[in-house]
């Protein structure tokens, strides 16, 4: 079994309630689903834990609702793993990873001025990118989706 | 016209103002200034202040902040001034033309006297065109 | 504290004049805190990506920075290539690992002569620049242009470097190292540029941990991560190379990294040449029949760091969504923390240090009174004050 393999299995026994999906790509290339609830719990057991890097976050607009992918990189192995949430409702909203780590701040004030997501406890959820650039309540990256 | 003439006759002094641009056109401007092409030895410098210069060369496709500088930099500038919009951004908004903060390319903003396009637009080039502006 | 009132002295300097970016809140002599602001690049990069197709794509993100230029279409090809799951041919991993170090070294060069402007080194300024003219004929030769190369497609590269060309590379390389060990051996043997950067600007292991700092940043904090070792591409792990790190965290650390990053450049360079010796000429790309639907990261060791990129697709012929995240977007955070607590003269050596690059962040920096806000210094007289300090220290040594 490869490392990839066992650090995956430790962490669906451990934390079984909060991961509803694993797609393993490849070795290097791991995506967990998660509940949205959990995701300062399982984001603080790649980061603090088992001492992963946080790279970046990417959020998009699909049918299903608003996802963001957070992308953690295992340096040692070469590894991605993305933890995806899926976000419902007419107002996206998730708890901010700045409580973990300092690089969570920039990236989530870029999400709030795109798409709208709020986050919850992010300590300057001010613009960063959009002052000037486009009017206020406008989203840009949001998408119409014929029902 | 007369008197245009004579004050563009030395050496120009030069003022840059980059817009949301990629950098490529920055780097080639300030490569005018190295042993290579050297640019000082026709007496033309990057100067700091906008009231000091001659020559406003502006480059990157404008975005909505960026826009609001630039009127304000062409309003201190002293008159007459020259304008040249350099890099196919400068000229026509190139590749980021249909980006959602796009301000329109530079002649839409201030008066433009000379384009120079490329991207991006070789130290020799740039050269080329300031010095064609100087005679025209 | 008084402010400081300094009359702007016409000065030249070969910056660029750009919209503040750093305000520097300074008690006296020193920084206490940093605001950031920005916004006065943006472009729409990513929102844009969606309208073009993949081919088209590479062009754009070419430009979203023109120093690392070829850091980005080289991450969207490896995402790309994930998505389609394609193994490109040998001879294209050796072109694409050139392009990508000739890249490293004219990106060093370009910081080394920037750094030593702003610590009134006009020569290094000066001799950086012109040592780089060598490596942009190169790409010239190459690729047709000196800074945005389109040299990346799906599948492979679009040029190939053809076997008569490669003795003239080989003999450009050989003329530049002598050039790379005077530049090395400027910093490095200087006492004057020992005391104004050792020291200075220090950035912890925890902070570049905490604020996710990549590249030689990180490295020279002693993280050892580099994209190239850790998860390779192209032709990285068919060459012998060591990744630099350095522990101290400071000016003088990041300045050495970048300069011995640039021998194992030359290194990888002249073994790629060596390895394409053996790959049939023109066998540069495999033709692509259609992308599929899934998700692709893929990622690149720039000069500043991992640039990443997550694009997303469904079958049609865009993206349908492209994240694109430079290294400077978490490098120059690390400034709260490098900057902080260092007096004013020493506030843009220390910013430089990270490297910002210029278009995936912006430029400027300015001084603000921190107990009334009054802005007190310009970016040029920061300059001109580290220029200044250089001086008197000199005179003292």
């Amino acid at each position: 079994m490869t490392d990839t393999q066992t650090m995956i299995k430790s962490a669906r026994k451990k934390y079984s309630a909060d991961i509803l999906e694993v797609e393993t790509k490849s070795d290097k290339r791991v995506t967990v689903t998660i509940k949205p609830s959990s995701l300062v719990t399982m984001a603080g057991y790649f980061f603090s834990e088992l001492k992963f890097r946080f790279i970046i976050a990417t959020a998009l607009h699909t049918k299903q609702g608003m996802e963001i992918y957070y992308h953690f990189s295992n340096d040692p192995a070469g590894l991605i793993l993305n933890l995806h949430v899926v976000l419902r409702g007419e107002k996206p909203e998730i708890e901010s990873l700045t409580g973990l780590f300092e690089a969570a701040n920039w990236i989530e004030r870029e999400m709030h001025e795109i798409l709208g997501i709020n986050f919850l406890n992010h300590p300057n959820l001010e613009k960063l990118i959009s002052e000037g650039n486009w009017a206020e309540g406008v989203y840009p990256y949001r998408k119409e989706f014929n029902k | 016209m007369a008197f245009k003439d004579f004050i563009f006759k030395k050496s120009l002094w030069l003022f840059h103002f980059g817009g949301a641009s990629c950098n490529n056109c920055d780097i080639e401007i300030l490569d005018c200034l190295t042993p290579r092409y050297d640019v000082e030895r026709f007496g033309m410098i990057l100067v700091g202040s906008i009231r000091h210069a001659d020559v406003l060369l502006v480059n990157g496709s404008i975005n909505q902040k960026d826009k609001v500088r630039l009127l304000e930099l062409y309003n201190q500038a002293p008159k007459p001034i020259l304008v040249v919009a350099i890099g196919a951004c400068g000229c026509t908004g190139g590749i980021f033309a249909q980006g959602n903060t796009f301000a329109g390319p530079v002649d839409k903003i201030i008066p433009v006297d000379a384009y120079i396009p490329g991207c991006p637009p070789k130290p020799e080039a740039i050269l080329a065109g300031i010095v064609k502006l100087l005679n025209k | 504290m008084a402010n400081q009132t300094i009359i702007p002295v016409g000065p030249y300097h070969p910056l660029q004049e750009e919209p503040e970016l750093f305000k520097l809140f300074c008690d006296g002599e020193i920084v206490k805190d940093i605001k950031w602001e920005t916004g006065y690049n943006h472009r729409g990069i990513e929102k844009l990506s969606e309208s073009k197709t993949f081919d088209q794509v590479f062009f754009l993100v070419e430009r979203v920075c023109g120093i690392c230029s070829t850091s980005h279409p080289f991450a969207f090809a490896n995402a790309m290539e994930e998505i389609c799951e394609l193994e490109i041919p040998n001879r294209a991993k050796y072109i694409r690992s050139i392009i990508g170090e000739l890249e490293r070294i004219h990106s060093h060069l370009l910081w080394v002569g920037l750094a030593g402007h702003f610590l009134g080194y006009n020569t290094v300024f000066m001799w950086a620049w012109k040592y780089r003219e060598p490596i942009l004929d190169l790409f010239e030769m190459i690729t047709g242009n000196r800074n945005s190369y389109a040299m990346f497609r799906i599948g492979g590269v679009r040029r190939d470097i053809p076997m008569d060309m490669i003795p003239e590379v080989r003999q450009k390389m050989d003329e530049f190292r002598p050039k790379l060990d005077l530049l090395t051996g400027a910093v490095t043997d200087d006492p004057v540029i020992h005391a104004r950067i050792k020291g200075v600007g220090v950035l912890t292991r925890q902070d570049c941990i905490d604020f996710a700092a990549v590249g030689p940043t990180s490295r020279a904090s002693g993280l050892n991560h580099d994209v190239r070792r850790d998860d390779p591409y192209a032709a990285y792990d068919m060459v012998d190379w060591k990744v630099i790190t350095s522990p101290q965290g400071d000016v003088y650390a990041k300045a050495e990294v970048r300069l011995l990053e640039m021998y194992e450049s030359i290194s990888i360079i002249l073994q790629c040449l060596e390895g394409m010796k053996k790959e049939p000429e023109g066998d540069t790309g495999i033709p692509l029949k259609n992308v599929p639907e899934g998700m692709g990261t893929g990622r690149a060791e720039a000069p500043r760091g991992e640039v990443f990129h997550c694009v997303f697709t469904d079958g049609g012929y865009t993206p349908v969504r492209h994240k694109i995240r430079a290294p400077s977007y978490v490098n120059i955070a690390t400034f709260k923390k490098s900057c902080v607590g260092q007096t004013i003269s020493d506030a843009t050596i220390s910013l430089a240090a990270v490297d910002p690059c210029y278009c995936c962040t912006e430029r400027m920096s300015m001084a603000y009174d921190y107990h009334n806000g009054k802005k007190t210094l310009s970016g040029e007289e920061l300059i001109r004050l580290s220029q200044q300090k250089t001086e008197e220290i000199r005179k003292t040594l």
